[in-house]
């Protein structure tokens, strides 16, 4: 049990997809300007990450060794439309705003990197954890990321104001910079900061 | 088996291929009718929005019953065609590629208290693909009540700015026709002289900067798509201008009478 858990809490922390590995930054940086959309990118994530890892999973010893990344894609590929359809038809509203980078989760590279360097050697349910546990890595960050951003660059969390007016008349500005790119990647980056001071395991030796 | 030979791999390639299409196309067709009901609510929710009713999608059903009391098809001539289904069977995309003598010209009449709209559907083309809209026109059929802007595919942060509150903001109370109402519409224009967009007469809004295609396409699909009612508008002023006149004629005679 103990094995599987680590599944789970593993990517959470002490090999976070994001700030560990290091994968999956551009979407990071894309979709993090709303708390909102970063939480529906995390859940279409994890969706379409545990789906995928077993599938790959299921069809482990059939796959053909030569075209496997071929297989692999289709895979992720055919989850990520599935997704966008129901989006498109359950959360209109959504899906206009994610558009295209919902198509790009197909070139997030966690969900490639997980089919190639789990699923496909390990068993159905040990793989829809580590799925499910890459993702939600992926998510925590995001959802963190988008907090910052959206708190700080438009004064609001999930698109209700919480920064009193009676701050705004004492002379206080929402800060653009946090809703263009680079402040996302500044984000990230004191986040990677405050994780490995608390985390000394991550710290590279010499 | 043997997993590595070119037989088993092709056999495997068709396969999957098969079972994804399959599964896929299931997916599309059964979800086909709740995403194209999102795409209608939507459409009526953009009418709404240019007479400034601000309403979520689900609720825009209702409202749009119950605010637009008119859909017609302009004809090029100014006549009107009451017989078509415009918000259901004109589609602008396909309209557009007719020749303008053929076209129907959408148009939808919001009725709001006392105030009459005019809601005019527009179309034209940006730097990468289609981009759309709807205006809506005073009662006067000059000034502008609101406009609402999309597009398929602009660039994110330069054209795709058009959808923004702040860009439609620039149209509200700029005046379509000059004084003699020969039509004017409105320039998108990079030497505006009037940044601050308090002269509501010069034809004239604020450009966005790095956006010159698609603000230019926004000048055109204006001028183009308006130019197709003018005969309509012609044929209401004059309509109305007659009445006004044999209403003052007959309280004329009936002073006459006193």
């Amino acid at each position: 049990m103990s094995k599987n858990k680590v599944l789970l809490t593993d990517p959470l922390d002490d090999n976070n997809p994001i700030t560990v590995q290091v994968l999956g930054i551009c979407s990071a940086l894309a979709i993090t300007v709303q708390l909102k959309a970063a939480i529906v990118m995390s859940l279409s994530v994890v969706a379409v990450m545990a789906a995928s890892n077993v599938i790959v999973s299921i069809l482990r010893n059939l796959i053909p060794n030569r075209i496997r990344i071929i297989v692999q894609l289709v895979v992720v590929a055919s989850m990520v439309v599935l997704v966008d359809e129901v989006l498109r038809a359950y959360a209109y509203d959504v899906s206009k705003e994610l558009s295209i980078f919902i198509g790009l989760i197909i070139t997030n590279c966690i969900v490639m990197g997980r089919l190639e360097a789990f699923a496909l050697g390990n068993g159905v349910w040990r793989s829809f954890l580590d799925g499910v546990g890459n993702a939600f890595g992926y998510g925590a960050i995001l959802i963190l990321v988008a907090f910052f951003r959206e708190l700080f660059g438009s004064g609001n969390l999930l698109g209700i104001q919480v920064i009193p007016d009676a701050l705004y008349e004492m002379g206080y500005v929402n800060n653009g910079l946090m809703l263009l790119s680079p402040m996302a990647l500044i984000t990230v980056g004191l986040i990677i900061w405050v994780q490995r001071s608390r985390n000394r395991k991550l710290i590279e030796k010499g | 088996m043997n997993r590595d030979s070119n037989s088993y791999t092709f056999t495997f390639a068709a396969l999957m291929v098969l079972v994804v299409a399959s599964v896929l196309a299931f997916t599309a067709h059964s979800l086909k009718d709740l995403q194209d009901d999102n795409i209608r609510k939507e459409k009526m929710q953009n009418i709404l929005s240019t007479v400034g009713i601000n309403i979520d999608r689900e609720g825009a059903e209702n409202l749009f019953n119950k605010y637009i009391t008119e859909q017609s098809a302009v004809q090029s001539d100014g006549s009107i065609d009451n017989s078509v289904n415009v918000f259901k069977d004109v589609n602008l995309a396909l309209e557009l590629k007719k020749p303008a003598e053929d076209q129907d010209f959408p148009l939808y009449v919001a009725q709001i208290e006392n105030e009459k709209y005019y809601i005019i559907p527009i179309r034209g083309n940006g730097l990468w693909n289609a981009i759309f809209g709807y205006i809506s026109i005073k009662e006067d059929l000059n000034t502008i009540k609101g406009v609402v802007f999309d597009h398929v595919g602009e660039t994110a942060g330069l054209g795709a700015e058009i959808t923004q509150d702040w860009f439609k903001e620039r149209f509200i109370d700029e005046k379509l026709f000059d004084s003699e109402y020969n039509l004017m519409g409105i320039k998108v224009s990079k030497t505006n002289n009037d940044p601050s967009n308090l002269d509501k007469s010069d034809h004239e809004v604020d450009f966005i900067s790095g956006a010159t295609i698609t603000c230019d396409g926004v000048t055109d699909m204006i001028k183009e798509r308006i130019n197709h009612y003018v005969p309509y508008f012609k044929s209401i002023k004059e309509s109305s201008n007659s009445l006004a006149l044999s209403i003052q004629e007959i309280s004329k005679n009936e002073i006459k009478l006193n």
